[in-house]
């Protein structure tokens, strides 16, 4: 018998659906998979074991009488990113400590209405503010793949790195990320998953630990693209608790897996070749662009000038909305305190010791750019350079491009501890340089893995979408998949 | 731009981060490298050019004014660090 947790989502549900198991049994086999690996692996920050036996026992009753949701008794895992009840949610920050809300997320919620059950909390980049998931409060996640005959531990990408380890290594059918400039991309590519970051306004952002409200979204991380279309259907929705909530009708996303790629342009962007970037992703760059010819899709070179600038205006706009977003964390309402000789004292040691060094040099930059006699040189041009980079999509667009083809990282996963990265932030940021344009235009992205490189690491192609056509990248995405196979990393933990 | 050791400590003040000589000095290197970096943007022509206020064509919904949740105090103050009958406890403010 195959191991129950070597089912994707849409197997396992058709195997509840004809009795071979129960939801409490797939739990069950979760948790003993997630018991033996995550001393080693890190992926789970919190557990909730005890609830997650009793969500997939409601579920067999539940499917007993009839009512069967779209991800009934399906075990998941949720980042430490969403308000979940009553259950550890601190952004993996030791500024949140103990911080467990009286309240649910949206999308969390639409997962548990779905019939879903919670496996326990993903660690994450603090604040998910990372390329690597090594901010994390809670330590590092381990990348469940290691370079042939080595046994250098990897970084699984960031922020959303105990969610893509967590799905590459079996340890949940699907998890929810977050993305807010390769947070869900990155990852997914660096271990061998598929990640999508919906359009700005798909997904409600209600419940949901906010780090720059005008790029962050969620999306879920899932083993192949069909999984990620059943989780995105699930965990999108209209929701009047978030203004940016858009007014439109959730699609079966689903349904536009196997349709044909014909008379579907696909642009190729010159800006994507950077410098010094490895021949292997420049070969599946093009290895990608032949399937899709296969396949029956127009390909054309497109230009989007500004490309170059997204990352620079990113690292302003981000940091900006960060600095007002994290000035909630004072020690009076919730999580750490740190006592001080008066008020003032009081929230600047509480902040200092409950801030990692990234999340501090991110409040540090965002403060200056929006401080008195700086706003315009830095903030207000950064906005300009974003109408521009959004300009530049809009006209490829126009000109009958359908969704437009990258790779999604100028690398695969690199060592925990880097020192070259350790070095010097800026080179850390310059891991989102391919996903980063898409959160300052708003557009959805998806990460589908293409390949392995010389080292036998996953690689990942990116596809980016007109707004709110998601649709268009399930089906493109699945082509990919298709013709790349899935790559499933081989245990050693 | 640049920032030296004095802009770093004025930051910190303004974003409530107590910082030791040596993360000042630790920080005025970094932010500096950031802010090389970001430098760039200088170069790019924004003569005419809107800033963005929002990334969808979207109006902002709106709704009446009208009580639809509360009742919830014991919720509210219930991860407070300090709290007494419902109030959140800080240091004393006022003489």
């Amino acid at each position: 018998m195959t191991e129950l947790t070597s089912l994707t989502i849409a197997e396992a549900r058709e195997k509840l659906k004809a009795k071979e198991f129960t939801s409490v049994e797939l739990t069950k086999a979760y948790l003993d998979a997630i018991d033996a690996a995550n001393g080693v692996l890190n992926a789970y920050i919190a557990l909730t074991p005890e609830k997650a036996l009793e969500m997939a026992k409601a579920s067999d009753a539940r499917r007993a009488a009839g009512k069967i949701g779209a991800l009934e008794g399906i075990p998941l895992g949720i980042k430490d990113l969403f308000a979940t009840r009553d259950v550890h949610t601190q952004a993996c920050s030791h500024i949140l400590d103990g911080f467990q809300p009286k309240y649910e997320s949206t999308v969390s919620q639409n997962l548990w209405d779905d019939g879903a059950v919670m496996l326990g909390k993903l660690n994450m980049d603090e604040f998910a503010m990372g390329s690597s998931n090594e901010t994390s409060h809670y330590g590092a996640v381990i990348n469940p793949w290691r370079a042939k005959g080595s046994n250098q531990q990897l970084v699984p990408g960031g922020s959303s790195g105990g969610s893509a380890a967590a799905v590459a290594a079996h340890l949940c059918a699907g998890a929810t990320a977050t993305d807010t400039g390769g947070s869900i991309r990155q990852p997914a590519a660096f271990t061998g998953t598929v990640g999508i970051k919906p359009t700005y306004g798909r997904c409600s952002r209600w419940g949901i630990v906010a780090f720059a409200s005008s790029l962050d979204q969620a999306g879920p991380i899932a083993r192949d693209v069909r999984d990620a279309a059943i989780m995105l259907k699930s965990m999108a929705s209209v929701d009047l608790k978030d203004t940016t909530s858009v007014d439109l009708p959730v699609p079966d996303y689903e349904a536009s897996l196997g349709q044909s790629l014909k008379g579907m342009k696909i642009g190729i962007p010159k800006e994507y070749r950077v410098d010094g970037m490895p021949e292997e992703i420049e070969a599946l760059w093009s290895q990608g662009i032949a399937w899709l010819k296969d396949a029956g899709a127009e390909i054309v070179d497109i230009t989007l000038p500004h490309t170059k600038y997204a990352l620079p205006a990113y690292y302003i706009v981000a940091p900006a909305e960060a600095s007002s977003n994290l000035a909630r964390y004072d020690g009076v309402r919730y999580g750490l305190r740190v006592d001080g000789k008066d008020i003032i004292d009081m929230y600047e040691k509480t902040r200092a010791a409950g801030f990692g060094q990234e999340v501090k040099r991110r409040i540090m930059i965002g403060t200056y750019v929006l401080s008195a006699g700086y706003y315009d040189a830095y903030y207000l041009r950064a906005q300009k350079v974003r109408t521009l980079i959004k300009r530049d999509f809009e006209q490829v667009f126009e000109a009958g491009v359908d969704a437009i083809l990258t790779p999604a990282t100028p690398s695969s996963a690199f060592g925990v501890a880097d020192e070259n990265l350790a070095s010097d932030p800026v080179k850390m940021y310059l891991n989102d340089i391919f996903t980063v344009t898409v959160n300052m235009a708003g557009l959805p992205g998806i990460a589908v893995p293409a390949g392995l490189d010389h080292k036998g690491l996953p690689l990942g192609l990116q596809l980016i979408g007109r707004p709110f056509e998601e649709e268009t990248l399930f089906r493109t995405a699945h082509v990919i998949e298709q013709a790349a196979g899935k790559y499933t990393p081989a245990k050693w933990w | 731009m640049s920032v030296d050791l004095a802009t770093v400590k004025r930051v910190a003040r303004l974003a409530r981060i107590a910082v030791s000589e040596e993360d000042a000095n630790r920080m005025v290197g970094e932010l500096n490298g950031i802010l090389g970096f970001v430098e760039q943007l200088s170069e790019v022509d924004v003569t005419g050019v809107a800033p963005m206020t929002s990334v969808t064509p979207m109006e902002m919904r709106k709704r009446t004014d009208n009580v639809t949740d509360g009742d919830k105090a014991a919720d509210i103050v219930a991860n407070a660090p300090a709290t007494d009958h419902n109030f959140f406890l800080v240091p004393k403010v006022v003489e």
